[in-house]
């Protein structure tokens, strides 16, 4: 009998609605064992020194400064940008919605990247969601139950992604390794041109990810003369392990 | 052979733990030594209720712990059936084992009941583990000791 199962779940998709039903059953199991992490950031919010608060506050102060004058500039170039695509004719639009989310919980199996995050279909999440950090790209949405989702991270061996170099614009596929520190690069050939140290930015090409988000800089390039292609290792920009909130970027309604 | 009231809530309230225990964050490196949890108290209520607790309670565990992980459905209810048919078979052997004897077939039950995930994940094309798949085995083996007491003052308790 669960045989049966296992090959209905393998070869169809009838179970699709069981498991997201499953997954909001999941969900107080996530929560609660999430529990102990929770009273340790209360705690921890809790017991701050009226010093630390001060400081904080004014580094955030500054910081918030600093990035509204960049937001100045910002809109000046997507001003420009817009008028420059209206010129080509190209209908290409930089709206997204924002839905911050916080992660409640990681996959039992090692083997696979998966987070649990704590928003579902009701505020709006759907399967294909890309999800970022303050860093940069971490993952994209795989499951979606009523209040709470499964993200499948890039690093996860099972997961490809379309990215460019921000330098030259040179197209490649990054791979995860199930490691989560490391993502490959396929198939890139032996002369291309990349370097140490190159940012590679997902280049929107399969539809799924929105363009221009960092996705990893290169650490480690070996061309092998004996080889078809260079071995191109780079180091994700999201921090996969240690982010406690992340951002859903929505599609915009309408499309 | 009537359970006792107090058994049925017994036994759900273990299993409600051992399935947040299976979800219970862990640092990357660790995660491979989570013992399995589930495996053991199936081990363990199979070898307590051979009569009223078999197979299907395997399969009813395993389905839950399926759902709870997210993993492909069947896959736990598959391995924790077959670890439960094996308790069954040999629950008045292991009753009568030395603790080391407990702790080396629990090992062996568990590494089967790893086995069969670890075929059914490669069926999926999941990726898979190198050897570290036995050690989630070899910690649930290091944990039976306790349960086997427990399992030694009712048996006594009960005869």
């Amino acid at each position: 009998m669960a045989t049966a199962l296992i090959l209905i779940n393998l070869y169809t998709d009838w179970l699709q609605p069981l498991r997201e039903r499953a997954l909001s059953l999941a969900a107080p199991f996530y929560l609660i064992t999430d529990v102990p992490a929770r009273i340790g950031d209360w705690v921890g919010a809790q017991w701050r020194s009226r010093q630390s608060l001060v400081e904080e506050n004014s580094r955030l102060h500054r910081q918030v400064l600093l990035l509204k004058q960049q937001s100045q500039l910002l809109a000046a170039v997507k001003a420009e940008n817009t008028r420059l695509k209206e010129l080509m004719n190209s209908a290409e639009t930089l709206e997204q919605q924002v839905l911050v989310a916080q992660v409640i919980g990681v996959s039992p199996n090692p083997m696979e990247h998966v987070l649990i995050i704590d928003k579902g279909r009701n505020q709006g999440m759907y399967i294909g969601a890309a999800i970022i950090d303050a860093n940069g790209l971490l993952g994209q949405v795989i499951e979606v139950g009523d209040s709470t989702s499964r993200m499948l991270l890039i690093t996860d061996s099972s997961h490809a992604l379309p990215v460019e170099v921000l330098r030259n614009n040179l197209r490649a596929v990054a791979e995860g390794t199930g490691d989560l520190y490391r993502l490959k690069l396929r198939h890139l050939s032996n002369t291309s041109d990349i370097r140490q140290g190159d940012l590679l930015l997902s280049s929107g090409l399969g539809g799924r990810f929105p363009a221009g988000y960092p996705v990893g800089e290169v650490i480690a390039i070996r061309r092998d003369p004996g080889r078809a292609f260079a071995e191109v290792v780079l180091q994700p920009r999201g921090q996969m392990n240690r982010s406690r909130f992340v951002l859903a970027l929505l599609r915009a309604e309408g499309e | 052979m009537i359970i006792k009231v107090g058994d049925g809530w017994l036994v759900t309230m273990s299993l409600l733990l051992a399935l947040l225990l299976v979800v219970t964050p862990l640092p990357p490196f660790w995660l491979f030594f989570r013992p399995e949890f589930c495996a053991l108290l199936v081990i363990f209520w199979v070898t307590r209720k051979p009569q009223t607790l078999g197979v299907g309670f395997a399969c009813l565990v395993g389905l839950g712990e399926d759902l709870v992980t997210g993993s492909t459905l069947g896959t736990h209810a598959l391995s924790l059936s077959v670890v439960a048919y094996f308790s069954l078979l040999t629950y008045q052997r292991i009753r009568v084992f030395s603790l080391l004897q407990q702790v080396l077939w629990v090992f062996i039950l568990v590494g089967i009941s790893q086995l069969l995930s670890n075929w059914v994940n490669s069926l999926v094309a999941k990726p898979i583990a190198d050897l570290r798949f036995l050690l989630p085995a070899l910690t649930s083996a290091l944990l039976w000791p306790w349960l086997s007491i427990w399992l030694q003052r009712d048996v006594e308790g009960s005869t």
